[in-house]
């Protein structure tokens, strides 16, 4: 049996947030998938809200505070990140582009990745592909093909919707889960002094 | 500026926090600090650095993004121009040199000890680890973990080259502190400028940036405290340098920061930091200690043959 740590980072604002609440149901889905196969699941959540202050001081400082740093170490150790944003004009929000400014570069490599986004509508489902995924390409996760878009009318009546959000739901985890089983990120030891190959300390010139 | 230092003192040992060594010629900066070791009797050393700063390498025709193959290749040229006394050379950077004597030679034919600053790469803790020399980890405005890390890579470094053990690394570190009699005179006076700062103003408190920084605000005995624990987290090292003139505060107050770091925490610090310190921990070289042991090493070498 093979324990999976699976991170939850959402950039709700509000109490409750309907941001948080897809995070929790893509967390619960996957978990589930997951331990379908006999994995044992534990899922880290990470509020941006409570860390609001400490991502703008990490911003204007180049460090984290402790507990921003434990957050960041949750989420960069995860064997796999459920990622959840508002939409506010056309985008992510502000403070979870800061979060993810403030990692250290290839820090979420390879990592498998799941993209969710709630909003007042679902003309701006497209927010997860036009904005998101660059985003987490840049950063060279492994993004899950299928993303969740979760619109006010989502969380109402579903009786006549083609494809209801749980539905959705489940069609990411299944690929998510997938994606968390082939990885072998976890596994992989990084040094943070490792040297560029080919390092020479006495010179990249024609010393002679 | 240094030579005329050298000129109106007659103990303390200069240095330079730090030199850049990617934006300025190596060749003028071995010139530059031969003539210096020559004025101040050999009291003096070098402490080099990258610069941080983008807009400042166009300014002398480089480029930041090359500031590690910079810092490489110069130094490698600087070390070179003062251990040969002609010298030909090819480099990516600079125009080559053929037969070329850097002037003036060092003084007793001994290079000044040279210091590697750096925040955060590697490449220098290899760098400084690969020659023996010592590397300075600035070890202000951000927490003293990373740096222990990055100086503990260092030690490692530095005895796979075969300098000596671990411990025997050279070993520099920065330090920052504002102090009155009592501490909390020393809180209500610096907050002002605190909140202002360059780097951390308008970001975390005043309690929480020196609880996390090496930052220290209080009286002279809590500055003490605080760098007389510097060991237990770096290891015993050689020189510890403070940071006064931040934040902005006015040269009277500068001033009276001096007197205090020099009068009250400095001789007791000195003390602080030889206690149970291992006799196998070298301190900073010096001029003399590098002229011994140039000659030690040159008896050495003739000791074989004269028997």
């Amino acid at each position: 049996m093979t324990t999976r740590t699976i991170a939850v980072v959402s950039g709700g604002l509000s109490k409750p947030s309907s941001t948080r609440m897809l995070a929790d149901r893509l967390a619960e889905a996957t978990a589930s998938r997951l331990r379908e196969t006999g994995d044992d699941v534990t899922v880290e959540v990470v509020e941006l809200r409570e860390l609001a202050q400490d991502i703008t001081n990490n911003l204007l400082t180049g460090f984290p505070s402790g507990r921003l740093a434990a957050a960041i170490d949750k989420v960069t150790s995860a064997d796999g990140l459920i990622a959840v944003t508002p939409i506010f004009s056309t985008s992510y929000s502000g403070l979870f582009k800061s979060f993810f400014d403030v990692l250290e570069p290839g820090s979420i490599a390879e990592q498998p990745v799941l993209l969710a986004a709630t909003g007042g509508t679902s003309r701006h489902s497209l927010a997860i592909d036009y904005a998101m995924r660059p985003l987490f390409a840049y950063l060279h996760a492994a993004v899950t093909a299928t993303g969740v878009f979760a619109a006010t009318d989502d969380w109402g009546e579903v009786d006549d919707a083609v494809k209801p959000l749980p539905e959705r739901i489940d069609r990411a985890a299944a690929e998510f889960a997938e994606g968390i089983r082939r990885s072998t990120r976890s596994s992989t030891l990084r040094d943070p002094f490792a040297l560029p190959s080919g390092f020479d300390p006495t010179g990249v010139g024609g010393v002679q | 500026m240094l030579g005329y230092l050298a000129a109106k003192t007659s103990k303390l040992i200069l240095s330079t926090s730090t030199t850049l060594i990617t934006t300025n010629d190596p060749v003028k900066i071995a010139e530059d600090y031969a003539m210096l070791q020559h004025v101040s009797d050999g009291r003096m050393d070098l402490i080099l650095g990258r610069g941080n700063t983008g807009p400042v390498y166009p300014w002398f025709g480089q480029d930041i993004r090359q500031g590690i193959p910079l810092a490489i290749e110069h130094y490698a040229l600087l070390h070179k121009l003062w251990r040969e006394e002609v010298v030909n050379w090819s480099g990516k950077f600079r125009t080559p040199l053929q037969g070329f004597t850097a002037t003036p030679r060092p003084l007793d034919d001994v290079p000044p000890f040279v210091w590697h600053g750096s925040i955060r790469s590697p490449e220098i803790a290899e760098q400084a680890a690969f020659y023996g020399d010592g590397f300075f980890a600035n070890n202000i405005f951000w927490p003293k973990e990373h740096y222990m890390q990055l100086i503990g890579f260092y030690r490692q470094r530095f005895e796979h080259y075969g300098h000596g053990t671990a411990e025997q690394a050279i070993v520099g570190l920065g330090g920052q502190a504002f102090m009155r009699k009592n501490s909390q005179d020393a809180v209500d006076e610096f907050r002002p400028y605190f909140d202002q700062a360059p780097v951390y103003g308008n970001g975390p408190s005043l309690e929480d940036f020196t609880e996390q920084t090496p930052l220290t605000v209080g009286s002279p005995q809590q500055v003490i405290d605080r760098y007389a624990a510097m060991r237990d987290h770096f290891g015993d090292y050689q020189r510890q340098l403070f940071l006064m003139d931040h934040a902005g505060l006015p040269l009277k107050t500068v001033l009276e920061q001096l007197d205090l770091l020099g009068e009250e925490v400095v001789p007791v610090l000195r003390k602080e930091l030889e206690k149970n310190r291992p006799a196998s921990v070298p301190d900073a070289p010096t001029h003399e200690s590098l002229v011994a042991k140039r000659d030690a090493e040159r008896a050495a070498q003739l000791a074989p043959a004269a028997v």
